[in-house]
């Protein structure tokens, strides 16, 4: 009830009013899952936006205050549920930062690989469904085949398709299965031609860049006020990607471009992630030819499990360890960290306070999807009308599970 | 990156108002008192030898049972120069702030989150509501003496007793 007191919808004593409230969702295909928009309405034109979030909130954060480090992976997998492997990585980021450790080299390429196919999944899955929410359902099939090769290599590495949980403080589970890495090079040498398939198949479609071009445009000084950050802040003309500026794991060993487009209008938004899936097929290929054999978990009984699975039956120590570690967790030192990765909606970010115990004293997660959406409601002239909002939802690639936490 | 950033020239320019956080390592942190944030904010928004244009984050922070008991930090990133800053402010019970909307578009959702889960009152925000719980919910989820289950009610019949509640639950449930 509160909230059809905001818009006060009479013009005049007599209660009539050519303007309209609408409410569009939560339940409604276009909304990319439960976002709830209430569109102040002059016919076709829309005045006014008003999002309603927090339809899938879980409580994220407070939950993390009471689990303890390794606990919390599986709930940041049900952050961006299309590409879990990159909120896995930032999260032991943080906390391999507070630790004071690093991952095995093999384990960060891992990493690395991973995060690049599920931004491959995450943009997959836009490229195909801002052209349906537009009325052309058939890309979203296409890429939805894609994304099925994706899933099927996750499942391979990682025994789940979606929430893989692959991640570990100090490297990943496991190393990675047998005929693991021909499969993924399977896969890059299929889909290289396919990006080209999808371009041309809504990239030059007439209906598709009417109502895409020149559409919701965003300079990028309005970008930056807003927070965008990245494809949304790099269609827009920034020049910005923490992956190139702020290195972190091994992407200072791959060789890849920055996608920056001009416009800012849903087409550049589109389109930039169109050409950064071609960018990740490139670092997936050279994380394949730069792996090699080694440890792929931090070799420290207080923090991670042996590798070795044999050492439990023989070694007592091992397993006081590994009891300890399973029943209570690990410690981590006092003290306080931020740290950044570029995942695929935009800076992904884990500020973790530690007093000293098993268990964080406040996880503070800096969801891109959530700081993206709330470029809906700037006032715009370039996004006119009703069909265009649908469009800029699109555009903008909000996961509502990341933007509710 | 962080270690060129020159923390000192903000220091000289608030003349005491603005101390470093030393314990911090990873990035550089100075605090703040309410009362100065909105000038310090600007003052790092537009002096060109920082440029931190980018408003990354703000979240709230409950320290109960220590004093002072909340703290709001900010996370600003400066595009041009690659560099990171945290900026914390120590807020008293009830908790107030400055908005910092009129400077970063973006800190609108931010500090209503972090009303919504905090409480943390925000003066002269535009549109200061609740924005992940429903208008109506009681209380501050986040805060420490939150309990994780939430409090008890006719939906919710495993959450904890609410202190000083009427002590005949069952009928409520019934």
């Amino acid at each position: 009830m509160t909230d059809v007191n905001i818009i006060d919808q009479s013009d005049d004593e007599s209660g009539q009013s050519r303007e309209v409230l609408m409410n569009l969702g939560p339940q409604h295909p276009s909304t990319h899952g439960v976002l709830r928009l209430l569109l102040q309405m002059d016919g076709e034109i829309v005045k006014r936006i008003e999002p309603h979030i927090g339809l899938l909130h879980r409580g994220t954060e407070k939950l993390c205050e009471n689990f303890t480090y390794t606990q919390i992976f599986p709930l940041t997998d049900r952050l961006d549920y299309l590409c879990q492997p990159s909120n896995n990585l930032g999260y032991a980021l943080a906390v391999e930062a507070l630790l004071g450790i690093k991952a095995p080299e093999r384990a960060q390429y891992i990493r690395v690989m991973m995060a690049e196919l599920s931004r491959i999944s995450g943009h997959l899955l836009i490229t195909g469904a801002l052209p349906m929410d537009l009325g052309a359902m058939t890309t979203l099939l296409y890429t939805m085949r894609d994304r099925e090769m994706i899933m099927d290599i996750m499942e391979m590495i990682s025994g789940a398709r979606m929430h893989t949980s692959y991640c570990r403080v100090g490297g990943v589970r496991e190393d990675l299965p047998e005929g693991c890495l021909e499969r993924i090079l399977e896969f890059c040498n299929i889909f290289e031609h396919r990006i080209a398939d999808y371009e041309s198949l809504v990239g030059n479609n007439r209906v598709f860049l009417a109502r895409v071009e020149n559409v919701g445009n965003i300079t990028g000084e309005d970008a930056i006020a807003l927070g965008l950050s990245g494809p949304c802040l790099r269609a827009s003309g920034i020049d910005w990607d923490i992956r190139r500026d702020a290195p972190y794991e091994i992407y200072d060993q791959l060789d890849f471009k920055v996608i920056v487009r001009t416009d800012g209008d849903c087409y550049d938004r589109w389109k930039c992630r169109v050409d950064e899936m071609r960018e990740s097929l490139k670092m997936v290929r050279q994380c394949i030819a730069q792996m090699r054999p080694g440890p792929f978990l931090i070799d420290d009984p207080k923090i991670a499990f042996p590798v070795n699975k044999d050492l439990l039956a023989h070694s007592m120590e091992a397993h006081i360890h590994h009891f300890k570690l399973a029943a209570e967790g690990f410690k981590v030192p006092k003290g306080e960290v931020y740290t950044a990765i570029e995942a695929p909606k935009g800076e992904l970010g884990f500020y973790i306070i530690s007093d000293g115990t098993e268990k964080p004293f406040r996880v503070k997660i800096r969801a891109p999807s959530f700081v993206n959406l709330q470029a809906l409601t700037r006032r715009t002239t370039n996004m006119k009308y009703l069909a265009d909002v649908i469009a800029m939802i699109g555009s903008l690639d909000p996961v509502m599970k990341e933007v509710d936490k | 990156m962080a270690d060129q950033f020159p923390v000192a020239k903000i220091i000289a320019n608030f003349n005491g108002r603005v101390s470093i956080d030393s314990e911090v390592t990873d990035m550089a942190c100075v605090v703040v008192k309410p009362i100065d944030l909105v000038e310090l904010c600007l003052f790092l928004r537009d002096n060109p030898a920082f440029k931190f244009n980018f408003m990354t984050d703000i979240g709230g922070v409950d320290f109960f049972p220590n004093l002072p008991r909340f703290q709001l930090v900010y996370h600003l990133y400066s595009i041009d120069f690659g560099w990171r800053l945290r900026i914390k402010c120590p807020l008293e019970d009830p908790p107030k702030a400055p908005t910092i909307t009129e400077i970063w578009t973006t800190a609108n959702w931010h500090e209503r989150e972090a009303y919504d889960m905090y409480g943390i009152v925000f003066e002269d925000h535009p549109d200061l509501r609740r924005i992940y719980m429903w208008q109506d919910f009681e209380g501050w989820p986040m805060r420490r003496d939150f309990p994780l289950r939430g409090y008890k009610d006719k939906y919710n019949p495993f959450g904890e007793e609410k202190p000083g509640a009427d002590q005949d639950p069952i009928g409520d449930i019934l």
